[in-house]
Formats: structure tokens, C-alpha cells, sequence
């Protein structure tokens, strides 16, 4: 059952071979015994999760159910699950249980999804490794040596490991992106604005974007349709239209015009990287797509932009974890200040209290213009070579990630090292364009992922573009062997 | 810039995180270190570039001023480490 698709699945329920309790104790008997060498999950819900199966099943039966309806997935830990603990992989929400769902969370219940878990990340998001959560690493599937990449890094090694047929994740510079690349699956993070941020804890509020982490293109698309959409209660929500994403994925690519920027394919990049882009340029010209190269000259400024502009709006948002309202609150604190001090400093771990050093320096008197108003600036150069480069072609094409997964402790004591993981994800972000990610090879056991870039709410041609991809080579097929059964 | 102990010390005073006496010579190090990359910004001329905010041409949407929300304070407060009355206990402030 692990093996089919979403969309196989569905069809599978449709009929009466399994039901959705069927389906959900299969996943559950999976994770049991399969995640504690994968810590992939913080919190599995199993009672919760019976218990909408079951209502799933009777939803099915009395022919009230929607597409998804019965089909189990996996939220990140950053999304507020109504009555369930939500720790965004930090030891100051350990306690935490939210009092509401996120609008994430609530489209997914309406539309009859069974919660399996809460998945593991880097704490509050920050990370490229899922190295830094309280709760340990998360180990990717392919190699227990090595890294699932982060921040959701738990929802990535789900998926591959087939602990869930798909799941959510965020992406503020490379999040799903990047660890969907490393495990070998399909990651979507959409345009800025199309996925609410209402009850997804925040990091960077001009960044963060909660989307898809499936095995395919069309298994994403699928769940795209239930989490896109106008929210007013997040106020940078987009009131766009949601097209039903599924409906032009097999559009034929003939005409399609891809740019291959210069500078993602410079020094830096891994051999085996470049090899299995260049192939996978290959098939897109026999599909049809005419390839032109690109510059996107301010490429190489994108890391350093946000590490100003990242952790600015971190200091600001995670300002609002002070051990009064909730979370994790020091013993004894002597004064006011002792409490917010120590309740922060051993709540919060040290990449957390790096970055949020960062962003109060940058946003301090004297510093402010120097560094965030000059970050800002830059960021706007960058999203105007996107709206250039997307005049010329229709989706932009490179790497997703300069290498494959790295070691576990290989970067964890270099933060710089660590930052340019996400040379090829970043930019994307402070450009508020959707991009996602999918599998095109693999360098001895670990995956490669290409990334696709699209223009301003071009979720569904990206979505098209990959899928075009999925149906003439197999990489997303492929399973990681110890977690075959 | 190279930040010496006592910017971390004042830093980490604003951000009011307790960071212990034997870190603050590594931390002083790492963002060093994040500054030096972040200083490469300074390659490029912004001289009359606008600053952007928000990805999209967005303007913040606004709403009419009428209450929409509902009290849910017990609820909220059902998580607090301290309440009591319906307020939020922390150590005395004024002395």
C-alpha cells in the first residue's frame, strides 16, 4: 500500500479495496517500526488519527467525500494542530499545546485527511540539516550517514521512507526545496501569499511559505488544491483564484521556453550535480522545450540578503517567546528580567540565538541602514532579474542543492558553510516566486534534485513542467531499500 | 566587522537571551563570521534603488474597525505557566 501513489490510493479507497482505517494502521505499523532509526516524527497521533479515518470511512460511505478524503498525511511540527502538542522542533514550545488549527491544518481536516503526526525540523525553522531540532536529528533514508537537509527535514525522510504518502513542510530559504531534493522526493513551495501563514508559527514573516513535500508532481498537486487559497486572517494572503492544479499537468511541453542561468552552474557545483542537470536538460529538449541560457546577475548577493533580512524578522517575531503566555518559562526566576533571559536562553538553542542576534544587531540604531535597509535594496535587484529573465522564458531550471546530502556533524559547527547549502533556494524566496523540486539522479546513494522556477502564481505550469519529467524517467520511483518493506 | 564580547554582551541584552558567560567568546566568533558574508552586500551600488518590503505589489489590505474576534481567554490561558484572575503572573515589577 506504501508504494502507490496518492492518486492511486484515492482511486483504491474509491473502490472498496482498502478503507482509510485500513490504510491508516498500515502507516502507523510503518512508523512504528521503521522511525525510530529515522526520527522523522515528534509526535504520531495515533488515537487521533483512528478516529478520522473512521470518520473518513463513513464520509466515503454515505458518498459525502471529497478527493483526499481518508488519505493520511504528515503536518510539520510548525503548524497548530488544534489540542496537539505543536514544538516547531524547540524546547521552548515542548509544553505547548495550541489552542487552535492552522488554516493549513483546518483545509486538510475538511477535506476528511487523516493526521498520522507532527514531523520533525530544525527548531523554528532555522537549519538546512534538521540538526538543530531538540528532539535530535532526523536521519535521511537513503544513507543513515547523512543528512535529510531541513528545515523539514522530518517531512522529507517521511515521504521517502514511505511513513507517509505525503506531507507539509515550509519554506522561507529552501525548506522543502532543499531536504525534498537530498530524500529523493518532490517538494512545492508556492508563490509568496498563495498558502496562509495564519497558525504556522513564524520565522521570517516576508519569507515563510508552507507547501508540499509528495513523491510526484501529481500526488502534490493533488494536496496544492487543498491548501492554496485566499485566508483573511493572514493579512498577506492572496485573494487569487485556485485553479485545480491536477488539470494541466499533462499538457504537452512543445514551445516551452526554460532558462539555465549562467550562474547556477559555476564553481561550486558538485560534479555528479551538474551531470544529472545536464541530463535532465536532455529530456526536456526531447519533450519539446527550447533551452536558453539566462543571467541572473545578483545571484551570488541572494545568501548574504537574507542572512540579514531572515534573521531581522526572526528577532522580531520570536520576540513574542518570553515565558508569560506560554511555553517554556525558566524555574525561579528572581526579576522580570531573569525571567525573559533565562526562559530564552534555555529555551532557544544556538543557532536560534545566533540568528536572532544577527537580526537585532542589523535592525539596532546606528546599524539599521547599513544592513536592513541595504538588504531590502539588494532584494529588489534580485526579484528584478527574475521579472527580466521571466520575460525571455517561461520556468527557470538548475539545481536545487550545490551538492548532494552531506554528513551528519559535517557543517553543524560552521553556520557560514552550513548558510550556503541554500545558494540556489534562497533567492527564490526573497523573490516570492514558487519553485519546486524533483528528484533527477543520484551521486552512489544519495539523491539529486533539479529545481524548477516559475513565475508569480505559476504553480501549475511548474507542476506541469515536473510532472512532463516524472512521465519519461523514474528517479521519483525509486525507494530507499531498508525501508522498502 | 569583528565583534568583540562586549557587542554580543549588549546584543544579547536587547534580544534579552541569557547566554552564559563561557559562550559569549564563541558566539562572538560565529557572527563575526555571519557578518563577514553578510558584508559582501556591499559589492553592489544601491544608490537610489527602493528598498522592497514585500514580495508582490501588495498593499496591506484593511479591514472596517468592527470587533470580529471573540473572548477566549480561558481557553488561552489554560497553557500559561502562571494565571490567576484571568491575568498573567510574572516576578514583581515595581518595586
Amino acid at each position: 500500500m506504501h508504494d502507490k501513489t496518492i492518486a492511486e490510493l484515492v482511486a483504491g479507497l474509491k473502490a472498496g479495496e482498502f478503507s482509510s482505517v485500513e490504510l491508516t494502521r498500515h502507516y502507523l505499523d510503518r512508523i512504528e517500526r521503521h522511525d525510530e532509526r529515522l526520527n522523522s516524527y515528534i509526535t504520531v497521533c495515533a488515537e487521533h488519527a483512528m478516529r478520522q479515518a473512521e470518520a473518513a470511512d463513513r464520509a466515503i460511505a454515505a458518498g459525502d467525500a471529497v478527493t483526499l478524503t481518508g488519505i493520511p498525511l504528515a503536518q510539520k511540527d510548525i503548524f497548530c494542530t488544534e489540542g496537539i502538542r505543536t514544538t516547531c522542533g524547540s524546547r521552548m514550545l515542548d509544553n505547548f499545546v495550541a489552542p487552535y488549527d492552522a488554516d493549513v491544518v483546518e483545509r486538510c481536516n475538511a477535506a476528511g485527511m487523516v493526521m498520522l503526526g507532527k514531523t520533525n525540523m530544525d527548531e523554528f525553522a532555522m537549519g538546512s540539516s534538521n540538526e538543530t531540532s531538540f528532539y535530535g536529528p532526523v536521519r535521511n533514508p537513503w544513507d543513515a550517514e547523512a543528512v535529510p537537509g531541513g528545515s523539514s527535514g522530518g517531512s522529507a525522510a517521511a515521504v521517502a521512507a514511505r511513513l507517509a504518502p505525503v506531507a507539509t513542510g515550509t519554506d522561507t530559504g529552501g525548506s522543502i526545496r532543499q531536504p525534498a531534493a537530498l530524500c529523493g522526493i518532490t517538494g512545492l513551495k508556492p508563490t509568496y501569499g498563495r498558502v496562509s501563514r495564519w497558525g504556522m508559527i513564524a520565522f521570517a514573516s516576508s519569507l515563510d511559505q508552507g507547501g508540499v513535500m509528495a513523491r510526484t508532481a501529481e500526488d502534490a498537486a493533488l494536496l496544492l488544491n487543498v491548501i492554496a487559497g485566499f485566508d483573511e486572517r493572514d493579512s498577506t494572503s492572496a485573494d487569487q483564484p485556485v485553479p485545480d492544479y491536477t488539470a494541466t499537468l499533462e499538457e504537452p511541453l512543445d514551445g516551452l521556453k526554460i532558462g539555465l542561468p549562467k550562474e547556477y552552474f559555476a564553481e561550486g557545483l558538485d560534479d555528479d550535480v551538474a551531470r544529472a542537470i545536464e541530463a535532465a536538460v536532455g529530456e526536456y529538449r526531447r519533450l519539446g522545450a527550447q533551452i536558453k541560457e539566462i543571467s541572473l546577475p545578483n545571484t551570488s548577493l541572494a545568501v548574504p540578503t537574507y542572512y540579514v533580512i531572515a534573521p531581522a524578522e526572526c528577532s522580531s517575531n520570536l520576540s513574542r517567546f518570553d515565558g508569560v503566555r506560554f511555553g517554556y518559562r525558566c524555574e525561579n526566576p528572581r526579576d522580570l528580567e531573569d525571567l525573559y533571559k533565562r526562559s530564552r536562553g534555555e529555551g532557544f538553542g544556538a543557532e536560534v540565538k545566533r540568528r536572532i542576534m544577527i537580526g537585532t544587531y542589523a535592525l539596532s540604531a546606528g546599524y539599521y541602514d547599513a544592513y536592513y535597509l541595504k538588504a531590502q535594496q539588494v532584494r529588489h535587484l534580485i526579484r528584478e532579474d527574475f521579472v527580466d529573465a521571466f520575460k525571455e522564458v517561461d520556468v527557470i531550471l538548475g539545481p536545487t542543492s550545490p551538492s548532494v546530502a552531506f554528513n551528519l556533524g559535517e557543517k553543524s559547527s560552521d553556520p557560514v558553510a552550513m548558510y550556503l547549502s541554500d545558494i540556489y533556494t534562497i533567492a527564490v524566496n526573497l523573490a516570492g516566486l514558487p519553485g519546486i523540486s524533483i528528484p533527477a539522479g543520484f551521486s552512489g546513494k544519495r539523491p539529486i534534485g533539479l529545481q524548477l522556477i516559475g513565475d508569480y502564481f505559476g504553480e501549475a505550469r511548474l507542476l506541469n513542467v515536473a510532472h512532463r519529467y516524472q512521465q519519461v524517467t523514474d528517479w521519483h520511483l525509486q525507494v530507499p531499500e531498508s525501508f522498502a518493506e | 566587522m569583528a565583534l568583540e564580547k562586549a557587542d554580543v554582551e549588549r546584543i544579547a541584552h536587547l534580544a534579552r537571551l541569557g547566554i552564559d558567560t563561557d559562550d559569549i567568546a564563541d558566539y562572538a566568533r560565529d557572527l563575526s563570521g555571519i557578518l563577514e558574508l553578510v558584508e559582501q552586500m556591499n559589492r553592489v551600488d544601491t544608490e537610489g534603488v527602493e528598498p522592497m518590503a514585500h514580495p508582490l505589489e501588495m498593499a496591506q489590505r484593511l479591514r472596517p474597525d468592527e470587533v470580529t474576534e471573540t473572548n477566549q481567554r480561558e481557553k488561552f490561558q489554560r497553557i500559561a505557566p502562571r494565571v490567576e484572575a484571568g491575568l498573567y503572573l510574572v516576578p514583581k515589577v515595581i518595586e
